[in-house]
């Protein structure tokens, strides 16, 4: 097993290698193939892993293979585990990888730095596997890092053009901001448990007491994980990070890296279970990001900023269900949320590609008949979206909502809103993307086409996951009997289920289908049959409609609040205070004693009778002293 | 004997090659090193580190002060020398190629240079100590002051006042000691009862010497612009090894001497650094000069180093000796660049430089790992480093290292802002020539980034030599 596991991990770093090292000599095709292939072998291993868990009454399993720090009581070992969390977030990384590996080698097939794009993505897949598969905290800390490096390289891939760096950096600074929390809340945990590794850890907070402490630990951990999974406060690095290539969107910004933050949790469950008022700070920081992103994606006019504030929206639903303690049902919409988004990100990515790098959907219109798969995968994406039975998102959407209520009707109302919000733009994206007459001159309309194979086959894999992939975890209301949360049940504990009669649930259940159809409906209305067109142009706007345009202007108060004052510190220390405080203290000393030695000069003047005068009101000094202090 | 020979070799090689002139110099130079280096190693294989002071040689020197000629070699020290015997050769090494006048006589400098830092790092007699300390200035003043920029000399002179007036604090305060008989002994530490008035005296006596040179704030304005100003060989030496010559001589001299005037001043001390280590990384945000930028950097980790030292935690100590190699060997490689970048483009100012990568991918790499090592990402040796040293810090004071911790956040921000305003963007007249890295230069990179890795992976590799003299030496000042 552990071998398995650690092929699992070592062959996207092979692959990092290969690639990274031969991206000059290898046609790109057999880069290409090599790099993908070795994300395909590691999910055939996963997947006979799972198997090799599913019948094994033992369902955690925790390998060393050295130690990796050992100074004083600190002891942090390399080590991994393997149990039913782990091995989901490894099926999903490297299946949904997989796919968006070979649809990259279509996308990315012109680019001339294809070799290098291979590689960071290899990289990152090596980094996520570490993330989920760490048995301590340190090491899933490496791989959190690690993750956040690759996005930094992937986001700035095109590094000419100085608004994509300026994209990459905000990432790994904005996540720097939540990692410093994971650090602090690492350093707690060592120093009152004195271990980071996970079984240890666990048993010691369920002996614990101090809830003040734990409740500490708590916020640490999730401020690290706002940075990773783009909450609010830290949640604005994530539309910039669209700058990538849109497979690294589909990827990175949707379907892995972004939801390590829901896994964390998961993770700690055991403490989170134990500290409610954290819970409820989730709770809240989840559904006020949700309506907030979503709000703001009512207004994108770029299609792949839409997809980036859904993504933003759901990841907010996914920690309000958190923190109701529902952390299978998080996991579950972690989920259908990598099909269906990654499905919805490649869908862009064809759009795009077909458009030859267009991403305004005022320039679009009309693709259905020219990108006919291509539309109907962002149907099919959409729909699941919308938690449109039977449809992926259904499932999971439904659970999250079902659970909230159980936990708070208000918060079910939001989480209501929030999710009829998500319908609304998403039809708004297919009628302006697909619908209609296109916008754009003649010339550009003749050269869109449909994808090559190669990108359009992983879509439509991803298309049937999003149609088939929320049978996994059937609730017992609709005659299934749940399989995803008893799978993960030795981990997250059995979920309760949501105390609940069984009619209110399935009234909600049917308000949240008819809403969402019902602004299917109001979408198809507006954009479809009035044909309205947003536009970019502000002046024209409502002071409203002008606020959400600019996304509540959140960027600027940072700009103003914390980064101008910054740089003027930066500015004020150098040019202020180094320059003059400080050096002319140090020089106002060598001036000082430069000053004595002029002053002592004038009394060695050489003047016989100066000396003696100076010897004899010496003495005198002298006498007077002795005379009236002294006694 | 080998004490005496890693002192005496270079030193006697130095001098042979500053009357030597010719293009063989800098080879010979480089022979010696590798020789040195291929001693330090024999010793290390031989090294027992839970054995104490080994390699001990002893030679009387004015018995009736109790002076001694005497040297060994513990854990902190065989880290220290591994890092001087290994930067020495990597630092000739990346500059053969160059057009430098008088090039033998730089690296005949920076050879007796070596000799003398290892005698800092293996004595054991304060009078010995401060012989060598002063000994090592002389070769780095010339070293500055007669190859480098054109403020050079100005800006050697303030470091060479500046360094000297801390050093003679420090000369005071040996010499009020002397008689008592201080050598260190390992096994039962130094068992000195001062009276308390003294001991305070004692400390800002060495203190100031040491907090010049590390520099600790505010006593650091001669730092940035000697290293801006002076020779690249200068500001590696400088940086890489001898400002670890402070913090060496803080767990060295300064605690175990001064052991309560150390815990009273702690406190104080580890405020100072704290605002250095912020006001550091805040001047870097906005620095175009590269080297600047790098020292003011610089300065930001070595401060973290000072504060993991008076934490007095176990966790701190190691964490500190251990960020003191891997420090070293990380701003070596980022000054070669720094150098490499500005010889190639003829600018400083990194807003005129860009687009580097597309010219140079193998700079572009090895950069970008000597920047990850700078911001101490995780399975490189600095965050190790790092980690351990926010623990102990964290043991000290939450919230000290919760605003500490922001240096991370900021060390992201100057060195991506550096990373990217140089190798990315589009090239421009000063870049458009720029063409990849020579032979040594990649060598000397990849061993940098090579040894950066490795031990970020495996760091127990070299933390076991230091870490038992390390709880030994804690645990004899409990107190503290």
């Amino acid at each position: 097993m552990e071998s398995i596991l650690s092929m699992i991990i070592l062959l996207p770093l092979l692959g990092f290698v290969f690639t990274g090292l031969l991206r000059n000599k290898l046609s790109k095709n057999i880069l290409g193939i090599f790099s993908s292939g070795t994300i395909l072998i590691a999910f055939g291993l996963a997947v006979k892993l799972f198997f090799t868990l599913t019948g094994s009454v033992q369902k955690s399993f925790n390998h060393t293979y050295f130690d990796w720090i050992k100074a004083g009581d600190i002891v942090i070992p390399f080590n991994i585990q393997l149990d039913p969390l782990s091995i989901l977030m490894t099926l999903i990384i490297t299946g949904i990888g997989f796919l968006i590996h070979i649809y990259s080698i279509g996308y990315m097939h012109e680019d001339e730095g294809f070799g290098r794009f291979f590689a960071y993505l290899n990289l990152f897949i090596f980094f996520m596997l570490l993330l989920v598969l760490g048995g301590n905290l340190l090491i899933t800390f490496i791989g959190w890092e690690g993750v956040g490096l690759c996005s930094f390289l992937l986001i700035g891939f095109w590094f000419k053009t100085p608004e994509y760096n300026a994209a990459a950096a905000k990432a790994f600074i904005m996540n720097r901001i939540g990692d410093l929390g994971l650090l602090a809340g690492m350093f707690l945990i060592l120093f009152h448990f004195g271990t980071l590794n996970y079984p240890e850890l666990f048993v010691k907070i369920q002996a614990f007491q101090n809830i003040d402490i734990l409740s500490l630990i708590a916020l640490f951990l999730f401020i690290g994980a706002i940075g990773k999974s783009a909450q609010l406060p830290l949640y604005t690095w994530l539309p910039d990070a669209m700058a990538g290539p849109t497979p690294v969107s589909a990827l990175i910004h949707a379907a892995t890296m972004v939801t390590a933050g829901v896994f964390l949790i998961a993770r700690f469950n055991v403490l989170y279970n134990l500290t409610p008022m954290v819970q409820h700070l989730i709770c809240y920081v989840g559904i006020i990001t949700s309506i907030f992103a979503g709000i703001i994606g009512l207004k994108q006019t770029d299609i792949k900023k839409v997809l980036a504030y859904s993504t933003v929206s759901q990841l907010g639903l996914m920690f309000l269900a958190i923190g109701t303690g529902a952390y299978g049902v998080a996991m579950f919409h972690i989920t259908t949320h990598a099909f269906f988004k990654a499905l919805l990100f490649l869908t862009s990515g064809s759009v795009i590609h077909g458009m030859h790098g267009e991403q305004n959907m005022i320039k679009m219109g009309g693709l259905r008949k020219l990108m006919p798969i291509t539309w109907a995968s962002m149907l099919i994406g959409s729909l699941a979206i919308s938690g449109i039975p039977p449809f992926a998102g259904f499932f999971s959407k439904d659970q999250i909502l079902a659970v909230v209520y159980a936990h708070n009707p208000v918060l079910f109302a939001l989480a209501f809103v929030a999710s009829m919000i998500t319908t609304f733009y998403m039809f708004r994206l297919m009628f302006l993307t697909f619908s209609n007459a296109f916008r754009s001159d003649e010339g550009v309309k003749s050269k869109v086409h449909e994808s090559p194979l190669i990108m359009t086959v992983p879509l439509g894999v991803l298309a049937i996951l999003s149609i088939i992939g929320g049978f996994m975890g059937v609730p017992a209301i609709l005659g299934g009997n749940n399989n995803f949360m008893h799978f993960l049940a030795p981990v997250v504990g059995e979920m309760h289920h949501p105390e609940i009669p069984h009619n209110i649930e399935m009234m909600l259940m049917g308000v949240a289908v008819l809403g969402a159809c019902f602004f299917i409906g109001l979408s198809f209305y507006i954009y479809r049959i009035n044909k309205l067109i947003p536009s970019d142009d502000t002046k024209s706007m409502n002071p409203i409609a002008k606020l959400v345009y600019n996304k509540f202007y959140l960027d600027e108060i940072y700009n103003v609040i914390i980064i101008k004052p910054i740089k003027t510190a930066s500015y004020v220390f150098y040019e202020f205070i180094e320059k003059y405080v400080i050096d002319f203290a140090v020089n106002g000393v060598a001036k000082i004693v430069n000053l004595s030695g002029v002053m002592i000069r004038i009394l060695q003047s050489g003047s016989l009778s100066a000396y003696l005068f100076i010897m004899v009101f010496g003495i005198l000094v002298f006498l007077v002293l002795q005379g009236f202090v002294f006694n | 004997m080998i004490s005496l020979l890693l002192i005496l070799l270079p030193i006697l090689t130095g001098s042979l090659l500053l009357l030597l002139k010719g293009k063989g110099s800098i080879w010979l130079a480089l022979i010696s090193a590798m020789a040195e280096l291929g001693i330090t190693i024999y010793a290390l294989l031989n090294f027992d580190p839970l054995g104490g002071f080994q390699y001990v040689w002893d030679y009387a020197w004015i018995p009736d002060l109790g002076m001694a000629w005497s040297f060994g070699v513990d854990g902190v020290s065989m880290v220290m020398l591994l890092l001087t015997n290994i930067l020495i050769p990597l630092i000739i090494l990346s500059q053969i190629g160059r057009k430098i006048e008088n090039h033998h006589a730089l690296v005949g400098l920076a050879l007796i240079m070596q000799g003398a830092l290892i005698g800092v790092f293996t004595a054991m007699d304060t009078i010995v100590f401060y012989v060598f300390w002063e000994l090592a200035l002389i070769p780095v003043y010339f070293i500055a002051g007669l190859w480098g920029g054109q403020e050079r000399i100005k800006a050697t002179l303030k470091f060479f006042i500046y360094t000297l007036f801390g050093s003679l604090l420090m000369l005071a305060a040996f010499v009020f000691l002397l008689g008592s008989d201080i050598i260190i002994n390992q096994l039962d530490g130094i068992s000195l009862i001062l009276s308390h008035k003294v001991e305070m005296f004692i400390f800002w006596g060495i203190f100031m010497a040491f907090a010049i040179k590390i520099p600790i704030f505010p006593f650091h304005s001669w730092q940035p612009e000697t290293y801006t100003q002076s020779s690249t060989t200068g500001t590696m030496l400088l940086s890489g090894i001898m400002l670890k010559m402070g913090l060496y001589g803080i767990l060295r001299w300064l605690i175990p001497l001064a052991p309560n005037a150390s815990a009273f001043y702690a406190n104080l001390i580890i405020t100072l650094s704290i605002i250095g280590v912020l006001y550091a990384s805040i001047i870097a945000i906005k620095q175009n000069n590269i080297k600047r930028l790098l020292a003011f950097s610089s300065m930001a980790h070595v401060g973290l180093i000072a504060i993991a030292f008076f934490t007095g935690t176990l966790a701190g100590w190691q964490g500190g000796v251990f960020q003191m190699f891997t420090h070293g060997i990380n701003v070596v490689g980022l000054f070669l660049v720094a150098d490499i970048l500005i010889e190639k483009t003829g600018v400083t100012d990194i807003r005129k430089m860009g687009g580097i990568a597309s010219n140079a991918p193998k700079l572009a790499i090895l950069f970008l790992l000597l920047v990850l090592g700078s911001v101490a990402l995780p399975l490189t040796d600095s965050f190790v480093g790092e980690f351990l040293m926010f623990s102990g810090l964290f043991k000290w004071n939450m919230w000290a290292m919760i605003i500490t911790g922001t240096s991370v956040i900021f060390s992201a921000v100057y060195m991506l802002r550096l990373y990217q305003k140089t190798m990315f963007g589009v090239v421009n007249e000063n870049t458009k020539n720029v063409t990849d890295i020579s032979w040594n230069e990649l060598l000397v990179l990849s061993i940098c980034s090579g040894i950066m890795l490795f031990l970020g992976i495996f760091p127990n590799a070299l933390m076991q030599v230091s870490n038992p003299v390390l709880e030994q030496i804690l645990s004899n000042f409990s107190r503290f």
